[in-house]
């Protein structure tokens, strides 16, 4: 079989099986909504990975030190 | 405790367990209602009976519910990982993002690749295409809770790594040890096998709902069976490797399982509680050991330090605590030295190495901190094991009323099936709080505790982010129940 008409029968699979929807339509949304929510808004704003921008070397310095001086801090 | 404000230990705790917690509502349904309706689907390519698989595809459209409404709240905790526990993040190194990262390509395409062929491909495929892909969307989901787990069977037994001082990670030297040691492959059969438990009682539940309504009452019949005996099966594997999992647990991580039993001194021939005061002589010893003169110690035991009947050692929590400070300490010797003296550097790295495995308890302030909240511990393990058996009994009578080909199941029985639905969720997440309170105060099981994991952000801000899960996972949960509660009231069989 040709590559064209795989992807042309994929194309028509999907397409279809989209616009039969009935109840699913209702899914999507809400998995649409959601995955906005959780990449967009949530990533963005609240999730901002605390050793972002930092080299290697320097994420290493700076959980060698976290670990370190959380040791100290517990002598005290 | 120590130099991190113990509020933000607890509210990046409380905010990863809410999302856990959540996310754990939605997956044990996905992964049993798959295997439900890939039996469903198997007799009708088989009996070539249409009853069949109009039946398949109400639970297929149930399931589809579920699988929109949960899909992706796993992701929140990969972002917890690197926001509120940054340090932990960067310690696990690449041992937490190889499982993750193959779950992440293999099972998730997989997953869903044959969703698709699943929903749209009813008459555009063949049936055994479309059986193979129903299955397949199982074994897809089945095959993400296998890297998932893998990853937190490391957390709870770390093996397969060493640390590497110069990167501040854990470098994984033994692949097949991490994937496939005692703790993980228990902690999957027993984890999917309580799912599959699940998928069989939600079936139970919903096709007694329909039978104390009088409505799709062949359909219902005919599932209610189908899902007891994929239940019991279920059941009895969740029993089986329940009991492996204790050996395994009295062997990496004693402390839970005596918080678990509230055993505060232990011996041979230790005694099993059942609830506060009702005790059965000698059954812990059989759970813990398979053998009846075992040795189970104690919370004092272990926090003081015990010998074995046999004559070994074992270090108490005291000793252990010192050996982690002499770790650590020479972790810092080292790093300080790194850069001027190598040679220096060179002994330190040598003398860490020593005791690396003691290297999280360097962290803990005082001895008591080894002990994890032991009334949450030992109650949720009731909690687990008591709904768990209530549920097997439920199960074995409606196997016993279909032995005895009654015609009509008592209305007391259908209410029973009914509010199983609640019970299996609450045994599911009470088997969640045992193995992960169980384990405090560590996040890597002697390496790394919480307090030297969490990210030192201000706690308001995970506070906020706490509510903001809450109001996002209550709405899920929500829209979930409204979907899911109008596609079962609305559904026609007939």
């Amino acid at each position: 079989m040709k590559r064209p008409q795989v992807l042309a029968r994929l194309w028509a699979f999907y397409h279809d099986g989209f616009r039969r929807m009935t109840w699913g339509r209702t899914l999507w949304l809400l998995v649409i909504i959601k995955l906005f929510i959780i990449f967009v808004v949530l990533r963005i704003f609240f999730f901002k990975p605390a050793l972002n921008g930092l080299s290697t070397t320097e994420k290493q310095e700076t959980v060698a030190e976290r670990i370190i001086n959380n040791n100290d801090e517990s002598k005290k | 405790m120590l130099g991190i404000d113990i509020t933000l230990i607890d509210w990046s705790r409380a905010q990863f367990a809410l999302t856990a917690c959540y996310h754990w509502l939605f997956v044990p349904l996905t992964l049993g209602l798959a295997v439900i309706m890939g039996i469903m689907e198997t007799l009708y390519v088989v009996k070539k009976d249409e009853f069949w698989k109009r039946t398949a595809q109400f639970w297929m459209k149930l399931f589809g519910i579920n699988f929109a409404v949960g899909v992706a709240t796993g992701l929140i905790l990969e972002f917890e990982f690197g926001t509120n526990w940054s340090n932990y993040s960067w310690f696990v190194g690449d041992i937490f993002g190889a499982p993750l990262a193959i779950e992440g390509i293999v099972a998730f395409f997989m997953e869903a690749t044959f969703i698709s062929v699943m929903y749209f491909g009813w008459n555009k495929v063949s049936r055994r295409f479309h059986l193979a892909a129903t299955w397949l969307t199982g074994l897809g989901a089945t095959i993400s809770a296998w890297w998932i787990l893998v990853a937190n069977a490391w957390m709870q037994h770390p093996v397969g790594m060493a640390f590497n001082p110069d990167t501040v990670r854990n470098e994984m030297v033994n692949f097949w040890e991490v994937a496939f040691q005692g703790m993980a492959v228990t902690k999957f059969l027993h984890t999917v096998s309580s799912a599959w438990m699940t998928g069989g009682v939600f079936v139970i539940g919903v096709s007694c709902w329909y039978l104390l309504r009088r409505r799709n009452t062949e359909m219902a019949r005919r599932s209610l069976r189908i899902g007891t005996i994929v239940g019991l099966a279920a059941t009895f594997i969740v029993m089986a490797t329940g009991d492996r999992s204790g050996i395994e647990i009295a062997k990496h991580q004693p402390m839970k399982l005596a918080a678990a039993e509230g055993l505060m001194d232990g011996g041979q021939r230790a005694p099993f509680s059942i609830v506060p005061g009702v005790e059965v002589p000698g059954v812990l010893s059989i759970l813990a050991t398979h053998d009846l003169d075992g040795y189970v110690p104690g919370v004092n035991d272990l926090l003081n330090g015990y010998t074995t009947p046999d004559g070994k050692t074992v270090k108490g929590g005291q000793e252990k605590m010192l050996l982690g400070q002499r770790a650590l300490n020479d972790f810092t010797q080292y790093r300080q030295y790194l850069k001027t003296d190598t040679a220096q550097a060179a002994v330190y790295a040598k003398r860490l190495k020593k005791n690396v495995q003691y290297f999280g308890y360097g962290h803990v302030e005082k001895v008591r901190d080894l002990v994890p909240p032991i009334a949450v511990v030992y109650w949720a393990f009731r909690v687990m094991v008591g709904v768990g058996s209530l549920l097997l009994l439920v199960m074995l009578l409606f196997l016993w009323f279909e032995y005895k080909k009654a015609p009509q199941l008592p209305r007391w029985l259908l209410h029973a099936g009914l509010w199983s639905i609640p019970l299996v969720y609450l045994a599911g997440q009470a088997g969640w709080a045992v193995a992960e309170v169980g384990r405090q105060p560590w996040i890597i099981q002697d390496l790394m505790p919480v307090n030297a994991a969490v990210s030192q952000l201000p706690t308001g801000n995970v506070m906020l982010t706490f509510f903001i899960f809450l109001i996002l996972f209550t709405t899920l949960l929500i829209a979930e129940l409204r979907i899911m509660i109008n596609a079962i009231k609305n559904h026609k069989s007939e």
